[in-house]
């Protein structure tokens, strides 16, 4: 009977199967995406730049099999044009779909010999195909149809004569059941429940559930009905059975639900092997099964009937809410999400031991959590731990209620754990765990509930204590919220990897590096390079209405991560015995170079945080700042007695002996010697004010009284960043802590200024025009909130406008004479604008995926793009 | 920057005639880097001087110089070259006083070869302290004077910087040589080149210092810096400049000396030096190779493996089958490539030999499987806080058979005459453990991760503080 549509699973490997001649090419063509199909004839043009050479055969077919697996391995359909009439031909095929947990798919184009020939016969490179080779064909693909199925094959398509393979006229691509991505939640997603129904009812109602009895009418009614508050959904994690009081009653709440559609559940281990004793298997009647069929005795036979439909239309794992969400009894590793394959519904019910036995007699369970790298967020069961912890992104919820723990859900996408406390101990564990806590607050309230924070935790601080050189090194991609993607260069990361392994903080510190910032586009006003005026005219052009003007100090930028004491620290960064913060300057190195310094100064940060009361304020113990540290020579002393004072030095001692001999050839009355003399007197003048720029950012740093501190973003604390704040906000904050210790903190003066008030851009330029004469640097203007966006494009964070005499340390004594001003303006801001946006929203990025408590090798690979960015040639006078 | 060279010869005007320079006008010529102006601010015939200023253009030395260009090598943009005396002016030098510095004088033929008293000054000079001007030219019969410059007149702290005004004065030489002398001293007491220094280099340091070179007891010095320590240069140009002299080489730059200076030597090489000594970095590779050697391992990593020194070595083991070099540093790992003529290495070789970047500080899975790892003069060039992350990376994940780890004896740092307490062998050491802190850390690690660990000193010992480097020979317990 032909059919006109062909139904395979959306992931496949479909395997084209027929003589030479056969129409395989054709069909594929006419059905499939060109990227789909792999052809041997290609493969073997592709090593031997002849589709016929059968003496490249053995090359083409590596070559297709490593195109096959990398196809697999992406998750992508793929259909293998070849004759695939031997089985050791479909062999490797197979293999690699199992490796990849992918379908394989027989799809067979049994033609009559005749046609086959004819076709070929129309073909002048196949003319040396014979009738014998047909034949030779047409007979294994015979044989063949018998052992499809136990080759492998899942579906076996069996297309009879021409006229079956041209009937067909489109394939129909089944979703896999496990694909739910299109399921976007909010979820609860619920723990192994083992038959504790009074703890699940608690659970549901404090998850804001409700639960009605119903009358028992039909054998298919199950006697209860759950609302869930608006728009939630539940999800449990399997094992609802086994060990516990009240199987038969969990088992009708869960099925009430998914059949109402309220509810997901995937399958445990305990409730297959249920199943297979209910399907007439034997099974031991072990691990707690014993109890669950007795508690099934007094049930009538038809609920049992339900059950194992119920129990038999489980689906091992479900891939939800685009792709960010996996759910399996014990867990799922990145490679099999998704997929479909025993091994896959194997590893999802049982997980995978390491082959050990521990003390207990029990299997030792390989950590794929601990390794795991995947986007998707896993949560998962099976296995008893005394707290719900995240790892990896990872999170197992058995808090083994049924062993006198707790039953626990995750909000998701809140990532919330709300536990309620087993009533008792239900069944004493092979393996013991400590609950005598968890006890204690049975003893309290059995109905009282606990809310965790999103948690913070030692597994995971252990797992990131050594991060992989895999994360960083070679070109990456990183996805970032306000930039679809930054991409880093290789040779960027190789130049990051040397400073960061040589000089930078311990990573759990590294949390955050600042972006470049790139300066106005140039004036064209006499004697200046930058001013205002182009600064306000980016933003106004861009549609932003309001710009923050703040003054920029000329210290040394830092970044301080600070905690109230060394527990935070310990808690929260996970480092321990490290002291209660870090002060570190742009490229993540140590500020401090003198242990009782930096510690004083910290702890004289801590006290001042502390007296403002910003510990409570924002609910936290920990903080970030972005800052300038002053004075400049602290940190650059070196650098201001080598470079710049050694420069002063030398002009101070050339240009006056230079005007003393040529004022005197000048007198001698030389031609162009008063003009040259005229010049140097120039240049000895640039030189004495271009040393008088640098020293007024250096003083003496005897004692952490010389400090000064001058914050100007704060960053983030425990729960959030602050990247959704205005610029006036994180000023006028910080002002306030600022007055805790004025000795230390300092304010930043300020101002807001409306771009369409010619008054307020005039007294903000004539504030800069004040600022720079009196010795400044310049200022910083920023659009009023911290991401500004046009439409979907990110604009500057800021751009920095600097005085000019200040900017003679930058280019040199002499920029301003006549000359040199011409040529320098010739320069171009758009790289480091472009640098800037990147290193901007990987420094957002970092610090978002840090608040949402994502491993750190998440978090270092923003702060390690942000390093490898800096690496980029750009002028380093802009 | 300004050179003027007064006579007092009679008639001293004809200065004029030998620079080639009229006295009474203004002169400008595009030099390399700017423009030089001669010209006289006085000319009489008691007393005449020539005054060379050298006009510099900052923007034009970092400008124009795109990629391909030979660069100028000094990523700074604000600098002193504008105001000192350097291979620029040298460049000024021979192109407006050429004729001068070539002894040729068409208009009075008898002229270059006159011994003329003169007085030179420049200001300003660049020198490594003040004495150098003197080193550099009283043995060329010169009456030195330096006038130093405070580093900033404001900080006195500060002291004083390194640009000295320089005056020079002859009772009688000729001209030519004293623009000789010029013209190679000065870059010699700068010490930067603005040009790539090629083979071309050393034949103008013979051509302008082949009379007077050999004999100046700075030769060393001269040569060395002139040629910017390249040994390719510095060794056959100090054998051609000494030919047919009866005098021994000074010791010579070694083959594979770094640029920067070495750490600091011993004060006094402690018991009586026998044989030609190998400096105490070879002889720890050499040790360390040794240890390696005798436990015949086949694979072997030499992570930190710098330009690849140990790596040479190890080569020549033929029972060593694979060995990885890794750095963190890319630099050291392409110097690494050179020196060992990786490219051009026979297929057999080169398969034994793998050069990556890595860091000890990340988990790598490139370092597992081998049978052997060294870790030379690497531990201390890590902050003291991110050992554990080594510990993890080298004995938790890529477990080597045998680990061997040296890092310098602090007890002995008391025999360094110029270290003073406290201090560290090099800048970048992060710290420097005694015998018994490298012990105890060892011992710890070893026990954390299941090896044994053996100590060794390394170099001749003393009493009382041990060898200059220590050993520690782990290896995996059975």
């Amino acid at each position: 009977m032909s059919q006109d549509t062909l139904k395979v699973p959306e992931l496949a490997l479909i395997l084209l199967i027929g003589s030479s001649g056969a129409g395989k090419s054709t069909f594929a063509r006419r059905l499939f995406k060109p990227t789909e199909i792999v052809s041997s004839d290609t493969c073997r043009g592709l090593v031997a730049d002849d589709e016929n050479d059968q003496s490249a055969s053995a090359d083409a077919f590596e070559l297709l099999h490593y195109l096959v697996a990398k196809r697999l391995k992406r998750g992508l359909l793929t259909v293998v044009d070849a004759t695939n009439v031997q089985p050791e031909g479909r062999k490797p095929l197979v293999a690699l779909a199992r490796q990849y947990h992918v379908l394989p798919v027989a799809v067979v184009l049994d033609v009559p010999d005749a046609v086959a020939l004819a076709r070929n016969a129309q073909r002048p490179e196949r003319r040396g195909v014979g009738p014998h080779v047909v034949a030779r064909h047409r007979q294994a693909l015979r044989k063949s149809l018998r052992t499809l199925k136990d080759e492998g094959f899942r579906h076996v398509h069996h297309l009879r004569g021409e006229a079956e393979v041209d009937a067909v006229q489109s394939v129909v691509r089944d979703r896999l059941y496990n694909n739910r991505q299109d399921e976007t939640g909010p979820f609860d997603l619920i723990g192994d429940v083992h038959g504790c129904y009074y703890e699940l009812r608690a659970l549901l109602e404090t998850l804001g559930y409700v639960l009605h009895e119903e009358p028992i009418n039909d054998v298919r009614d199950l006697g209860i009905r759950v609302t869930p508050p608006a728009g939630r959904r539940a999800i449990f994690l399997g094992d609802l059975v086994d060990r516990g009081p009240a199987s038969p009653q969990v088992l009708r709440l869960v099925m009430s639900m998914v059949r109402a559609g309220t509810a997901l559940c995937v399958p445990g281990n305990h409730d297959i092997k249920l199943l297979r004793h209910l399907n007439g298997k034997k099974v031991t009647v072990n691990h707690g099964l014993a109890e669950t069929l007795a508690q099934l005795e007094a049930e009538p036979e038809a609920f049992k009937g339900e059950v194992r439909r119920f129990l038999d239309g489980l689906v091992s794992h479900y891939v939800l809410d685009g792709g960010k969400l996996v759910v399996a009894h014990a867990g799922l590793p990145e490679a099999m999400q998704g997929r479909g394959s025993g091994a896959v519904r194997a590893f999802a019910l049982f997980g995978e031991s390491t082959g050990e036995i521990d003390e207990f007699g029990l299997p030792v369970r390989y950590e794929w959590a601990r390794e795991y790298r995947g986007r998707a967020l896993v949560a998962f069961g099976h296995t008893p731990v005394p707290d719900a912890e995240w790892l990896n992104n990872t999170i197992d919820l058995d808090t083994g209620c049924v062993f006198g723990g707790r039953l626990t859900a995750l909000r998701y996408p809140e990532r919330e754990l709300v536990a309620v406390p087993a009533a008792q101990v239900y069944s004493e564990p092979v393996r013991p765990l400590n609950y005598k806590q968890l006890a204690a607050d049975a003893q309290q309230d059995s109905r009282s509930t606990e809310h965790q924070a999103p948690s913070t935790n030692a597994a995971q601080h252990e797992n990131d204590d050594l991060l992989d050189i895999s994360d960083v090194t070679g070109k990456q991609f990183i996805e970032t919220r306000l930039l679809r993607g930054v991409t880093i260069r290789e040779e960027n990361a190789v130049a990051a990897l040397e400073v960061m392994s040589r000089f930078a903080v311990h990573p759990k510190w590294l949390l955050y590096l600042p972006p470049t910032m790139s300066p106005t586009e140039t004036s064209a006003l006499p004697d200046l390079l930058e001013h205002p005026a182009e600064a306000f005219a980016y933003y106004q052009k861009q549609g932003v209405e309001r710009v923050v003007c703040e003054e920029k100090h000329m210290g040394s930028r830092v970044v301080v991560v600070l905690g109230k004491d060394e527990a935070a620290i310990e808690r929260r960064l996970g480092l321990a015995g490290a002291g209660i913060g870090k002060c570190y300057t742009r490229t993540g190195r140590n500020f401090f170079t003198d242990g009782a310094l930096e510690t004083a100064f910290l702890a004289r940060l801590r006290d001042a945080l502390t007296t403002a009361g910003f510990w409570e304020r924002f609910g936290t113990d920990w903080v970030i700042l972005d800052a300038e540290l002053l004075p400049w020579s602290a940190k650059a002393q070196e650098l201001v007695k080598t470079q710049y004072a050694a420069v002063a030095a030398a002009a101070n001692a050339a240009l006056p002996q230079a005007e003393a001999v040529l004022a005197e050839a000048a007198a001698r009355g030389l031609a162009g010697a008063g003009a040259l003399l005229a010049r140097t007197t120039a240049r000895r003048e640039a030189a004495a004010h271009y040393a008088d720029a640098y020293r007024r950012y250096c003083w003496p740093v005897q004692s952490l009284d010389d400090f000064k501190l001058a914050p100007f973003h704060l960053l983030a604390t425990e729960g959030h960043t602050y990247f959704d704040r205005d610029h006036a906000w994180h000023m006028e904050t910080l002002r306030s802590l600022a007055l805790a210790d004025p000795g230390l903190l300092r304010a930043t003066p300020y101002r807001v200024v409306p771009l369409g008030d010619p008054a307020e851009v005039e007294a903000a330029t004539q504030w800069w025009t004040d600022l720079t004469a009196a010795g400044g640097e310049g200022m910083v203007v920023k659009p009023y909130d911290f991401v500004a966006l046009k439409g979907q494009t990110l604009l500057q964070p800021a751009l920095k406008c600097r005085g000019p005499e200040y900017l003679r340390i930058i280019y040199g004594p002499d920029y301003l004479l006549p000359g040199n001003l011409e040529r320098l303006r010739q320069r171009n801001v758009k790289a480091k604008r472009n640098l800037a946006l990147r290193e901007f929203s990987l420094g957002v990025e970092g610090l978002e995926r840090f608040v949402a408590c994502q491993p750190l090798r998440r978090v270092h690979q923003c702060v390690f793009g942000v390093l490898a960015l800096e690496s980029e040639a750009v002028d380093p006078r802009l | 920057m300004l050179l003027t060279i007064t006579t007092t010869y009679q008639p001293a005007t004809d200065l004029g005639y030998l620079l080639h320079k009229n006295p009474a006008r203004l002169q400008s010529v595009e030099v390399a880097g700017g423009q030089a102006h001669v010209f006289y601010p006085e000319a009489t015939a008691e007393r005449c001087t020539a005054a060379l200023l050298l006009d510099l253009d900052p923007v034009g030395l970092v400008r124009g110089r795109g990629p391909g260009n030979e660069g100028f090598a000094l990523e700074q943009y604000v600098n002193d070259r504008p105001y000192v005396a350097s291979s620029f002016l040298s460049g000024a030098l021979s192109k407006a006083f050429g004729t001068a510095m070539n002894g040729t004088c068409k208009d009075r033929p008898d002229l270059p070869a006159q011994a003329l008293p003169l007085a030179v000054k420049v200001a300003v000079v660049s020198a490594p302290g003040p004495d150098w001007p003197r080193r550099l030219f009283e043995p060329l019969g010169y009456e030195v004077e330096v006038e130093t410059t405070p580093l900033d007149p404001t900080v006195p702290a500060w002291g004083p910087s390194r640009y000295y005004t320089l005056h020079l004065r002859h009772a009688g030489l000729r001209l030519q040589d004293v623009l000789t002398h010029l013209y190679v001293l000065l870059p010699v007491l700068d010490n930067d080149k603005h040009y790539y220094i090629g083979e071309n280099e050393a034949e103008k340091l013979l051509h302008r210092g082949g009379d007077w070179l050999p004999q100046h007891p700075e030769r060393g010095f001269i040569t060395r810096r002139y040629l910017r320590y390249l040994a390719a240069y510095v060794n056959p140009t100090l054998a051609r400049l000494l030919e047919g002299t009866e005098e021994e080489l000074p010791e010579p730059v070694a083959p594979d000396a770094p640029e920067t200076p070495a750490a600091a030597a011993p004060a006094a090489a402690p018991g009586p030096p026998a044989e030609p000594k190998l400096s105490l970095h070879d002889q720890r590779l050499q040790q360390v190779a040794q240890e390696i050697y005798d436990l015949g391992p086949k694979r072997v990593l030499d992570l930190g493996c710098g330009e690849g020194k140990l790596l040479r070595l190890l080569l020549r083991l033929p029972k060593i089958e694979y060995i990885l070099g890794m750095d963190v540093s890319h630099q050291a790992l392409s110097r690494a490539a050179q020196r060992l003529h990786l490219v051009e290495m026979p297929p057999r070789q080169r398969a034994r030999l793998n050069l990556i970047q890595g860091s000890l500080l990340y988990r790598d899975e490139r370092l597992a499987g081998f049978d052997a790892a060294a870790l030379v003069e690497v531990i201390e060039h890590l902050d003291e806080s991110r050992l554990g992350a080594l510990e993890a990376v080298v004995f938790g994940q890529a477990r080597p058979g045998h680990v061997f780890v040296t890092t310098p004896n602090a007890d002995y740092n008391q025999l360094y005459e110029t270290l003073n307490a406290g201090e560290f062998r090099h800048d970048d050491h992060r710290f420097e453990w005694t015998r018994a802190e490298f012990a105890a850390w060892a011992t710890a690690v070893a026990e954390r991760h299941g090896y044994q660990v053996r100590l060794v000193g390394m170099g001749e010992e003393v009493e009382g503080v041990g060898a200059p480097s220590q050993l520690a020979v782990f290896g995996m317990a059975k």
